[in-house]
């Protein structure tokens, strides 16, 4: 007897229109307060799945028997096994997740932010999983994306769907949360990959800089990637505004909170680039430039279509992080108490340097788990 | 490398929940009090077969990384731990086995637990003779100097510390509760 099983992109839908459903995830307590999917209308139940082997009657009686529950584990055979049992006790609207929470870790959602100039594009593929954002912009047959994730055949079919070529890879930053697809995209498609300099001193690759002064352009002269030097999170993070009207900053500026100093080393080097960059450089910008960040933490910074974005003006209103004019409580609060850094962050930094190369398999373990990049006032 | 189990059980190759379903099976058959040592590839299994021994209340002793097989190792639950009688009456709490161990004194501990309990930690110096061996080993220990009997939690310890009085040792000491609640150095053997 096999059970319902249901795709990472199911419940990537659910979760950006906002339906309602109940998760149960079957997965040990300390991995679920770890790391769990999360959104506006979703109910979540945690029970292991070795607490139901000999029965699933301490939860069953938390859920109707016609209630859709989608079952959730690791991998997913945990959650099939489960979900049969519930299929066995009469529950009518029982799912499988299909490869589970390592799915669900490379599960992309792409969504269109907005036109460019020209008969240009811009979208914003959503990482719902691990909270990152990369960033794809197309103009006249070319397309350059930002802060490419590791699952590169998805950008590549995206681009075929759209008939672009893809010119440039381009990485706002050396990443510690997720291994990033820049560069192997870069050699299949024969473009170039842009790192910043100061992030780069260690890389085994060659790569082209990106710098103030080297404006990147898709297509025919009509959109322009500007780079900015926005140190901070890592000494050469530097941010891209894109058409005089999107401002990609990286892991420098969240939504809801601010990037983290400590990742390449440590959080007192970095803390003085990164409130001058938030607090001066930034603010020289227009307030009317739409924020559009590589991360998000809270299912709550999700707009609109699962769109994550916001006004600079605004985030000079909202955001905590931008709210410290004390520059030593500023400093306590990007230096102490730190969240725990993203799993096996220093293996990731590695691997996007070019000083190891995991397996496929050893790379999506690696990138299990939150992005934790962010820190918040 | 392997640590003496009473039982293996071959999980390799398997995906979850399966390493956990044979582990659960396989610890019905197995005497309370013994030690599994369950093999597996899956490399979730650690946290799900810690927690769930801790959920069933057996006992997970820790895991060994040989290559790419991770060995587990667990001790099912045995009821005589959980009986608070203890008769022998020559007893020595921790913080006393603590000041001797501080001291310097020259002292024989013998660590009555299986020997994988042992090898996931132990006092530095303690011997490891398990209790089911005691009735043949017990002449590898000197008759002269004090003994410190010592287990997880007092339980084992005092069968063996009574067994050694019968056998004419004349001072031995059960230390408690044990092992469970130690602070001090401890070392691993493997």
């Amino acid at each position: 007897m096999s059970v319902k099983t249901i795709t990472t992109n199911e419940i990537a839908n659910k979760i950006v229109n906002n339906k309602e459903t109940t998760i149960l995830d079957v997965r040990n307590t300390d991995e679920f307060d770890d790391w769990k999917i999360e959104g506006g209308n979703v109910h979540v139940i945690n029970e292991p799945y070795f607490n139901l082997l000999d029965g699933i009657e301490d939860v069953e009686d938390k859920l109707g028997k016609d209630q859709e529950i989608i079952v959730i584990c690791a991998k997913g055979g945990s959650s099939q096994m489960v979900a049969e049992m519930f299929d066995e006790a009469g529950f009518t609207d029982v799912y499988s997740l299909e490869g589970g929470m390592k799915a669900w870790s490379e599960h992309l959602e792409p969504t269109k932010i907005a036109d460019l100039n020209g008969d240009g594009s811009l979208y914003q593929f959503v990482r719902l999983g691990k909270g990152c954002l990369s960033y794809f912009i197309e103009s006249d047959g070319e397309a350059a994306i930002v802060d490419t994730n590791r699952m590169i055949d998805i950008y590549e079919k995206f681009a075929e769907e759209k008939g672009v070529q893809i010119k440039h890879l381009i990485d706002t930053h050396l990443h510690a949360d997720h291994i990033s697809g820049g560069r192997s995209l870069a050699e299949k498609v024969d473009g170039t990959y842009n790192l910043p300099p100061k992030d780069a001193t260690e890389v085994t690759f060659d790569y082209t800089p990106l710098e103030e002064g080297n404006d990147i352009v898709v297509g025919n002269t009509t959109v322009k990637v500007q780079p900015i030097y926005s140190p901070g999170h890592t000494i050469g993070s530097t941010s891209l505004i894109i058409d005089d009207q999107y401002l990609l900053t990286g892991d420098i500026l969240f939504v809801e909170s601010i990037g983290r100093p400590d990742l390449a080393g440590k959080a007192e080097d970095w803390v003085g680039d990164l409130r001058n960059t938030l607090y001066n450089c930034y603010k020289e910008l227009s307030n009317d430039l739409i924020v559009l960040p590589a991360h998000f933490s809270f299912s709550s910074e999700l707009g609109e279509g699962g769109q994550v974005s916001a006004r600079l003006g605004d985030l000079y209103e909202k955001n905590s992080g931008l709210q410290v004019d004390d520059e030593e409580e500023f400093r306590s609060m990007v230096t102490d108490n730190l969240p725990p850094q993203p799993n096996a962050y220093e293996e990731i930094r590695k691997t996007n340097m070019g000083k190891v190369t995991p397996d496929n398999e050893e790379q999506r373990e690696m990138e299990i788990g939150p992005n934790r990049c962010a820190v918040h006032g | 490398m392997s640590l003496v189990a009473n039982e293996t059980l071959d999980a390799k190759g398997l995906a979850c929940p399966m390493p956990i379903v044979k582990t659960k099976k396989a610890i019905k058959n197995l005497d309370p009090g013994h030690v599994i040592e369950v093999q597996a590839t899956d490399k979730g299994s650690t946290a799900d077969i810690k927690a769930w021994s801790e959920s069933t209340g057996h006992q997970y002793l820790g895991t060994v990384e040989d290559g790419e097989v991770l060995k587990h190792y667990i001790r099912k639950a045995s009821e005589e731990e959980t009986s608070e009688e203890k008769k022998h009456e020559n007893v020595l709490d921790l913080d006393g086995l603590r000041s001797k161990l501080d001291g310097e004194e020259n002292i024989s501990i013998l660590d009555v637990r299986e020997p994988a309990e042992y090898a996931f930690g132990h006092i530095p110096g303690a011997v490891n003779i398990p209790l089911g061996e005691l009735e043949e080993r017990f002449n590898e220990l000197n008759q002269d100097g004090d003994i410190h009997v010592i287990c997880r939690t007092g339980n084992r310890s005092d069968l063996a510390a009574q067994k050694l009085s019968e056998k004419g040792y004349k001072n031995v000491k059960n230390v408690v509760p044990g092992m469970s609640d130690w602070q001090g150095p401890t070392e691993k053997s493997n």
